[in-house]
């Protein structure tokens, strides 16, 4: 069994947008809000998808915009134009 | 009702670190750039000795035949520290942004003579090579050079090369409708053309300099002078007339950076040259030196693009070092 | 060439992968005029073998374009949350000023490693024989000046208020619990290229900094630092691509040769072990000089190491790689770590830049919720008995010096692991001379590099020779540039505290 990859994020408009779609594309997603940042933690595999964030703020976005909002991450990183992955056992 | 922020209380015990104060002679609040710079490097008891480098301390003055009573003298005039830097070239960069836009969406490239593009190819592309060469002696000279005042400045051209040869990529990407063809044959030209082995030959041995000041005079005041003048003054004049235009908006960026950088070369050759008399003779000959070597070696290529120009072109950019050189040079026996 | 017929079709856009291929990877060359060896001398003096430089995968791809776009846009952001923090006097608004010892210890032992690092990441940006590593190196070393730089900044509206923060730079080289961190990362920086990265890279930045800042700046926000909060979080968000570089380094130097797996792993064991050591101050910063709390150290050791770097040396086992030698070790001492240290400092804060005091009653409670295995049965009745000498005017100072371990520098205070009753004292010989030790850690470390540690300038060691202003208390605190009687002892009776006291009266008249 793979364990969890995570990733963290600032708790403001735009990484609550982030973490929304992220929520809404990863149905074994953990969300766990501390103060001003939350963390997300998934078994194995996380996607970010640049549509579904787009779609949750009304405007295009840029993955590496998501540098902005980051705060920590855990787990093997593939970025293309379209979607973040972090991964265990790649 | 609100507190009286006025109260005794809450007037500031001090205004500046302790470093500073000393440093200014007063506890007056300091600048940013000031709070960024000052003794910003650990200077004493260090533990260990670099195992790359177990002759010298970790940070080590004795890297430069340089001397300097004050190694933090060597202000930048620009004021840049970290977030002055970057704000400074994120608007650059935009306005370059628009440019290549503008250049793509008017399909600007569309009207450059077939022959000057193929000069284009020759002599633009192959200058990323040289960028990188000059991100290597600006990363190297961050790494053993004395004091954040210069290492900082360092570290922001280091970072500024590897931006500019990235433009220079972009605008070859243009050229070759993104096939990274041209590319390609740039390195091919670098690596094997008759015209930019002396080039290529002298940033060689600029790279495995010993003294990272005579580094920073090689690659940073001789070099730069000569090539910016040489590649984006008298080879983009000619390509104006070439219907080149297009590209010129692309390499602004370029030629702005290097009128912006040459004011802090000149200010940290100034101020060593000023430190004493062996100072200016020691970057005095280092100026002799690398001339003597870059001027040979840029003329080959100064030929192929402008043929019977080229000597005028390479007279006038020597003309350029000379006028920066005559701002801090105290020997006037000493002749480039 | 037919340039013509080219530029008829439509311009085609560059997908990320392949737009940072032509734009990093291709700048590098093979010199002919001046040897390669010559050109990149500490290629490979360590053992590594490096077969294709070009395997090495940057995930992030960032090109100058966009870092200069992107770190601006923060750099905007950050200072106009410092200035608007100062034009509000921000620094009446944390919940106590207790919490300013916290920043005290991150300005002089945490912000001059991030200057450090800077110059270190510049070293391997310019070894490095691959153009993509390189590329990330040299934005990390810059990266990491915005990071000391920004620290400044931020904490000099600090240095304004309150005591101990006012010559940071001169502390650092100097004061004797400041050579913990000052020691590890010249450690780091005098190794070569690829266990700097090992060190740095992947041991402390993927495998510990969370530590370090997640849960310290969440403490930020807790306890009203807007000011430390944005440039904590700032700093984060650099951070998850220096995280990346770690594991990508670490990934293709196993990669490369099965020859690298046992150098690699020797390296992960040290530092791994090194920062743990360094992050024993830490440790303590987050169970005892926060007064509001977000978790505890051993609950952030659970998540941020048990949890999280169990999944990442389960991903490296197929590689050979294991968990880190005394990781046992370390989670053996969770549950007294903070409170060994803070009992050191409680006893040595007349040689400190910083305050210490006794948790209040509340905080007490909490400390025994949190560690119901160890606080009331080992550490509570000795805060009870030094709070009860304070009450009678005696506050208990140990004026004496303590012995410091060779490797990591700080004093002799741990426990062993299997009895948190008893000192950890370990030793050996080299040379003739004896070299002692707080651990089986410190002590392998040593064992391997002796010729590396026996050139430790251990503080205690260097007063004792008079190098430290001379060989009394007072000398020597001249010395270190700590004043005495603001910057050191008790936080009770201290110029921080009174100044403290007259903003909350006042404040408290003010809301009538």
């Amino acid at each position: 069994m793979a364990g969890n990859v995570s990733i963290t994020l600032q708790n403001t408009d735009e990484g609550r947008a982030i973490i929304n779609a992220i929520s809404a594309d990863n149905a074994e997603a953990v969300v766990n809000v501390y103060p001003s940042m939350t963390k997300i933690d998934c078994p194995g595999r996380l996607i970010v998808n640049r549509e579904s964030i787009e779609s949750e703020m009304g405007r295009p976005f840029d993955l590496q915009e998501l540098q902005l909002s980051l705060v920590s991450l855990a787990g093997n990183v593939d970025e293309d134009d379209d979607k973040f992955v972090l991964e265990w056992n790649r | 009702m609100t507190v009286d922020i006025k109260t005794t209380s809450v007037q500031p015990r001090r205004n500046t670190f302790a470093h500073i104060a000393r440093r200014s002679g007063s506890d007056k609040a300091a600048s940013r750039y000031d709070e960024a710079t000052f003794d910003m490097q650990p200077s004493a008891n260090f533990h260990y000795r670099p195992t790359w480098a177990p002759e010298f301390e970790l940070f080590d003055k004795r890297r430069t035949a340089l001397e300097m009573e004050d190694w933090d003298a060597f202000k930048d005039p620009r004021q840049y520290y970290y977030g002055a830097y970057t704000i400074a070239r994120a608007r650059m960069m935009e306005s370059t942004e628009k440019n290549f836009a503008f250049v793509e969406k008017r399909r600007s490239f569309d009207s450059i003579e077939p022959n000057w593009r193929d000069l284009l190819q020759l002599y633009l592309i192959p200058l990323r090579h040289f960028e990188w060469g000059a991100n290597m002696n600006n990363c190297n000279i961050t790494d053993l050079g004395y004091g954040a005042a210069i290492t900082q400045a360092t570290m922001y051209a280091t970072m500024d090369r590897l931006g500019n040869a990235q433009i220079l990529s972009r605008i070859g990407l243009l050229l070759d409708n993104q096939t990274g063809e041209s590319l390609a044959t740039a390195k091919m030209a670098w690596m094997e053309l008759p015209v930019w082995q002396p080039i290529r030959r002298m940033v060689e041995d600029s790279l495995v300099l010993n003294d990272w000041f005579e580094q920073f005079v090689a690659q940073n005041f001789v070099f730069d002078t000569l090539v910016y003048s040489l590649v984006l003054g008298a080879f983009d004049d000619e390509g104006q007339k070439r219907g080149a235009h297009g590209v010129s908006l692309l390499t602004e960026f370029l030629s702005d950076w290097h009128d912006e950088t040459a004011r802090w070369v000149d200010a940290v050759l100034t101020r060593a040259a000023k430190e004493s008399p062996q100072n200016a003779n020691l970057i005095s000959s280092w100026v002799a030196k690398w001339s003597g070597i870059a001027l040979p070696a840029l003329e080959p290529l100064a030929r192929e693009v402008l043929r019977n120009d080229a000597e005028t072109a390479l007279g006038s950019a020597e003309e350029r070092l000379e006028a920066r050189f005559a701002k801090f040079r105290t020997d006037d026996r000493v002749h480039i | 060439m037919n340039a013509e017929t080219k530029i008829e079709r439509k311009a085609k856009k560059l997908g990320l992968k392949e737009r940072y291929g032509h734009l990093t990877r291709g700048l590098g060359w093979e010199t002919s005029y001046q040897p390669m060896d010559k050109v990149f001398p500490f290629a490979s003096y360590e053992g590594i073998k490096i077969h294709d430089w070009d395997a090495f995968e940057d995930p992030f791809r960032l090109t100058m374009d966009a870092y200069w776009k992107y770190q601006a846009e923060k750099e905007r952001k950050l200072y106009a949350v410092i200035d608007s923090f100062a034009q509000n006097n921000g620094q009446m608004k944390i919940t106590d000023a207790r919490y300013v010892n916290a920043l005290k210890i991150f300005l002089t032992g945490v912000s001059p490693l991030e200057y450090m690092a800077h110059r270190g990441y510049a070293h391997v940006g310019r070894h490095f024989v691959g153009a993509g590593p390189r590329v990330a190196c040299q934005m990390q070393a810059i990266d990491e000046l915005r990071h000391a730089q920004t620290q400044m900044h931020t904490i000099s509206h600090y240095n304004k208020y309150f005591d101990g923060l006012h010559d940071p730079r001169h502390m650092f080289d100097r004061v004797w619990y400041l050579s913990v961190p000052k020691s590890f990362f010249e450690d780091a920086m005098t190794a070569g290229p690829f266990e700097f990265l090992t060190a740095i890279s992947f041991s402390f930045e993927y495998v510990l900094t969370n530590l370090l800042f997640v849960p310290f700046m969440s403490g930020a926000a807790y306890n009203g630092d807007m000011a430390t909060v944005t440039f904590g979080f700032s700093a984060q968000s650099d951070e998850s691509r220096h995280m990346t570089l770690g594991l990508e380094i670490i990934k293709f130097m196993l990669e490369q040769d099965a020859d690298n797996v046992p150098i690699v792993q020797r390296w992960i064991d040290k530092w791994f072990w090194r920062g743990y050591r360094l992050l024993s101050i830490v440790a303590m910063m987050m169970d005892y000089m926060l007064p509001k709390r977000v978790m505890s150290w051993a609950e952030a050791w659970g998540i941020y190491f048990e949890e999280a770097g169990g999944a990442l040396f389960e991903d490296l086992s197929r590689y050979g790689i294991t968990t880190p030698k005394y990781a046992d070790v370390a989670s053996k001492e969770k549950d007294r770590l903070t409170h060994e240290v803070w009992s050191t400092f409680y006893n040595y804060t007349r040689a400190a830049a910083f305050h210490t005091w006794i948790p209040n009653d509340d905080e007490l409670a909490w400390l025994s919720e949190k560690y119901p295995e160890t606080f009331d049965q080992l550490y509570r009745p000795r805060y009870e008995h030094w709070r009860s000498l304070q009450q009678k005017g005696e506050r208990f100072y140990n004026n004496s010096l303590p012995q410091l371990c060779n490797v990591c520098q700080i004093p002799m205070v741990f426990t062993e692991p299997d009895d948190p009753t008893k000192l950890c004292l370990r030793s050996t010989e080299f040379e003739g001379e004896k070299y002692h030790f707080c651990s089986d850690g410190c002590k392998d470390i040593f064992e391997f590099e002796p010729q590396k540690y026996v050139q430790s300038w251990l503080p205690v060691h260097q007063i004792f020779q008079g190098n430290c202003g001379g060989a009394t208390m007072p000398e020597v605190l001249d010395w270190y540039g700590i004043k005495n009687g603001s910057d050191n002892l008790d936080y009770e009776g201290s110029p921080d505290q009174t100044i403290w006291n007259d903003w909350t009266k006042s404040a408290q008249r003010a809301a009538g």
